[in-house]
């Protein structure tokens, strides 16, 4: 699906007149491509002590020109607001009014990381309304941004500090092409994980020498409903970064599952994954192919769209079926399999419809906050063991589903989000193969919407 | 298994070769869902899901050999092309094969021989036919003045060449299964078959019943998720009934043996209709299944073809494989009792119906076989377990790879020894031992 008035603003004259206008001019997103610098321009680090100095030390280990104070007509490629000893709201002022000054010079499709501590580990209220503070400001600041840019925070849980493996695994990809049309969100990175998490010591030795072009070399991936769309993009880009992918989808979609698995030198796993053998039936090829399964991906679902009032008991059963009940059953067989890695990873497909509900999907939005309640309970019993699941919540993404919204209502959704337009296929396939990888060890429970901000579901 | 048997004219032990998996189109009625798809749309088709299924993608296979009786002549080199246009290495070799309708378990014995010999590690042998996109010719005649035309060198004798075409030279040729030294169809043919082993109506319109039924019930289970990929929109084989019954199949007219003194039997119901499909399975060493951690389902034991004096009447056209059956049969030191499924291709109700009665009747056997008795009965519970041809369609040259498939997974899920009969135009046919692993 083309979104053809971003294509038009994005010409001369159109966007001229659409500046004239004051019509919403969005812009073409910065996206990952293998080997790209992690910042063409100097990137400033604002805020004091000695997080941000270990920050900044850090940026300059990574061949990162660094700035303290944004200087007079320099470009800034990114800044980074280190705020994590804020302790009141007072503290707030200084460095964010110098992220105001770079927010002027930011190049397009520029990035603003804001790094700070969760409030929700604090008993002092003081402490607690700076540290909120800061997350009201960010989601404001990233909905003021123009040109592509955006602004996301990592929020430190107790113990972790600002230069952890896992806050630095979040910062490179807040800060890459990997994070076009992820916007005004917050990750929450636990400290150093428990002992015994394997890939860590690589993900740190990674993210010191610059990530590699293939951060899941030798891991095997399953990705379901990886057919078409989403989960197609969400194969190639697993496979960009390395892993060997088995693509699984139903039967019937068997001639465009073949395909994909082609393209990306994967196998093909005709299985319906609502069957009761399915997850024995993935853990049978994996195990017996490759050995050990390390990432999970549940994309597959479905829609089937009526208002509660008009709605039946099969479209209703259908999508829980489908959409979480088949994820439970597969992940507790997984769970129980030697065949599933200790370091295994789980990464559910959740939906802006889940977080704030949607006219006509009651039993989606079910499903999909189901999800989330499972990733969050699963998570919990993970803590410290080396396994992670997260969620990740797509919003308006291009694809043939949204292509069948009315015209009007589409481009009304597209503008919506501070991007002021809809994301693609492979924005959330970047997502989790970020969440898939060493980068992400700390990383545990947590929803990341890839929705550009959209004023729904926020 | 063949070096055990123990006979003194048992094969010379060699490698072994294994069935690792297939793949196949679904098959569809002629002038259906592929009435638009070539050979080699379709042959590349089936490939393509295999090499999906097992990750072949950019891999050099051993050798390659498929083949199709209905063929263009511009597909001379079809298995080839259809390498090219897939996922594997370009440095793939590839040969077609062309045995009429045992084409694809043809090609499935030779390249398992090859691998026996440890002349390759793995092989890919299938099968494609379509009756839709089937090739059609001009006259003899126009292609006797068209040559001649080419040759002529002065006007004058291209007037000549000209003038010898007559108007019934202007009508094409479309292909038939009739036989070129007798000039009746198959299904004339097996009507003679079918009358002189007096098989009835009912008996044949039951096998057709128990085939869809078998078929359908294979479906039902997922028993095909992992033999086939669907294709331009089909997911299961246009030709199945599951809903048929042997009332809806007792109204259908006879279409076969009209003309002879016995009653017709022979109906749209229990013969064959002419199909579109593809099929393809994946051969190896054991040495090529370990090494790339692939499954392997099935041992191909050992095969062995046969051919008939149809012309003259004294064998039914379609009668081969029961003359291939007891040499294959002794030279492993195995009867009947030893398998545990039956894989008899269904051109014909009558077809398979003829040889069990052709294997149980001691006075054929001793006096067309030269064996001391009967051959011996089949236990019909073990015949076809997953459906054969009248349910799924027979698209001539993939059958083979069909049933070599579906057999070799049957063998890996239950275990035991399987047996593959399929008989072909030209008064051909091949018969082969499958053994689970």
């Amino acid at each position: 699906m083309t979104d053809n008035y971003l294509d038009l603003v994005n010409t001369p004259l159109p966007g001229k007149i659409a500046k004239a206008l004051g019509l919403p001019r969005p812009s073409v997103l910065r996206r990952y491509t293998p080997g790209e610098p992690i910042a063409a321009k100097p990137v400033l680090v604002t805020g004091s002590g000695a997080g941000a100095e270990a920050l900044a030390d850090v940026l300059l280990g990574w061949d990162v020109e660094v700035r303290r104070h944004v200087l007079p007509g320099e470009k800034l490629s990114a800044a980074v607001v280190v705020l994590d000893r804020a302790a009141s709201p007072e503290d707030l002022a200084g460095p964010l009014l110098e992220l105001g000054q770079a927010a002027r010079v930011l190049v397009p499709g520029g990035r603003v990381v804001a790094v700070f501590r969760s409030a929700a580990d604090t008993t002092d209220p003081a402490v607690a309304a700076a540290r909120q503070g800061i997350d009201g400001a960010i989601r404001s600041v990233a909905r003021e941004l123009r040109g592509g840019a955006t602004a996301n925070g990592i929020v430190l849980r107790a113990g972790a500090t600002t230069t952890d493996a896992t806050t630095l695994g979040a910062l490179r990809f807040f800060l890459s092409g990997r994070s076009a049309y992820v916007d005004g969100q917050f990750l929450e990175v636990s400290g150093t994980p428990a002992e015994g998490v394997a890939g860590l010591a690589a993900a740190t030795a990674a993210v010191g020498e610059g990530v590699p072009d293939q951060p899941l070399a030798g891991r095997t991936a399953v990705v379901t409903g990886a057919a078409r769309g989403i989960g197609a993009k969400i194969a190639e880009t697993l496979a960009r970064d390395g892993a060997r992918v088995v693509a699984v989808d139903v039967p019937a979609a068997g001639e465009q599952l073949a395909q994909v698995a082609n393209r990306v030198g994967g196998t093909a796993l005709q299985i319906d994954i609502t069957a009761p053998d399915a997850a024995a039936r993935i853990l049978e090829h994996v195990g017996g192919r490759y050995g050990t399964l390390d990432i999970v991906v549940h994309n597959a679902g479905i829609t089937r769209d009526k208002l509660l009032a008009n709605m039946d008991a099969s479209r209703w059963d259908a999508v829980i079926a489908v959409n979480i009940a088949s994820q439970l059953r597969m992940n507790e067989q997984f769970l129980a399999s030697p065949v599933f890695s200790t370091t295994g990873r789980i990464i559910s497909l959740a939906s802006t419809s889940g977080i704030a509900g949607n006219r006509g999907q009651s039993n989606y939005a079910a499903s999909k906050a189901g999800v989330i309640g499972m990733v969050r309970a699963q998570a919990a019993s993970f803590d410290g063991a080396g396994r992670t699941i997260n969620a990740v919540a797509p919003g308006f993404i291009e694809t043939d589903m949204t292509a069948k919204i009315p015209p009007l209502t589409r481009q009304v959704a597209r503008r919506l989000s501070s991007l002021q337009q809809g994301g693609l296929p492979v924005d959330v396939a970047e997502a989790i193969a970020f969440l898939a990888s060493d980068a992400a060890a700390g990383v545990n429970g947590q929803v990341l919407r890839v929705c550009g901000q959209n004023l729904v579901g926020a | 298994m063949a070096d055990q048997a123990g006979a003194s004219n048992a094969p010379i032990p060699a490698r072994t070769a294994v069935v690792i998996g297939g793949n196949r189109i679904p098959f569809a009625r002629s002038g259906g869902a592929y009435a638009y798809s070539s050979n080699k749309d379709m042959l590349i088709a089936a490939l393509d899901g295999l090499v999906a299924r097992f990750g072949l993608q950019g891999e050099r296979i051993g050798e390659v050999a498929a083949g199709a009786v209905l063929k263009h002549s511009r597909d001379f080199n079809l298995t080839r092309e259809v390498v090219l246009g897939s996922a594997l290495s370009p440095e793939t070799p590839a040969y077609d094969l062309q045995q009429a309708c045992a084409t694809g378990l043809e090609t499935v014995v030779g390249l398992s021989n090859k691998i026996k010999l440890g002349q390759i590690e793995s092989g890919i042998a299938g099968g494609v036919d379509s009756a839709s996109d089937a090739p059609i010719a001009v006259s003899e005649g126009l292609r006797r003045v068209l040559l001649d035309l080419s040759r002529a060198r002065t006007t004058q004798q291209k007037i000549k060449a000209l003038a010898t075409l007559r108007p019934k030279d202007l009508s094409p040729n479309a292909p038939t299964t009739g036989e070129p030294r007798t000039g009746l169809s198959m299904g004339e043919h097996q009507a003679l078959t079918t009358a002189a082993w007096e098989i009835t109506r009912e008996a044949q319109d039951e096998l057709a019943y128990r085939s869809h039924s078998n078929l359908a019930a294979a479906y039902d289970r997922g028993f095909f998720s992992d033999l086939m990929t669907p294709y331009r929109g089909l997911t299961k084989d246009a030709n199945l009934r599951a809903d048929t019954s042997l009332e809806k199949l007792a109204t259908l007219k006879p279409v076969f043996g009209k003309g002879l003194d016995a009653p017709a039997t022979m109906t749209a119901g229990n013969s064959t209709p002419l199909t579109d499909g593809a099929a393809v399975v994946l051969l190896g060493s054991e040495e090529y299944a370990r090494s790339n951690n692939l499954p392997m389902l099935a041992t191909i034991v050992d095969a062995e073809a046969a051919a008939v004096d149809f012309v003259t009447g004294e064998e039914g056209l379609l009668m081969a494989p029961v003359h291939a059956m007891p040499r294959l049969l002794q030279r492993n030191g195995l009867t009947f009792e030893d398998f545990d499924f039956f894989e008899i291709h269904e051109a014909f109700a009558g077809t398979v119906l003829s040889s069990l009665a052709a294997w149980e009747d001691a006075d054929y056997c001793k006096r067309v076989l030269g064996l001391d008795g009967a051959l011996g009965s089949i236990d019909r519970a073990k015949l076809n377990v997953n459906g054969s041809s009248l349910a799924a369609g027979h698209p001539f040259a993939a059958t083979g790879g069909r049933i070599v498939a579906s057999l070799a997974k049957t063998l890996s899920e239950k275990g035991g020894r399987g047996l593959i009969s399929v008989c072909a135009a030209g008064g051909q046919g091949v018969v082969a031992i499958l053994e689970a692993r």
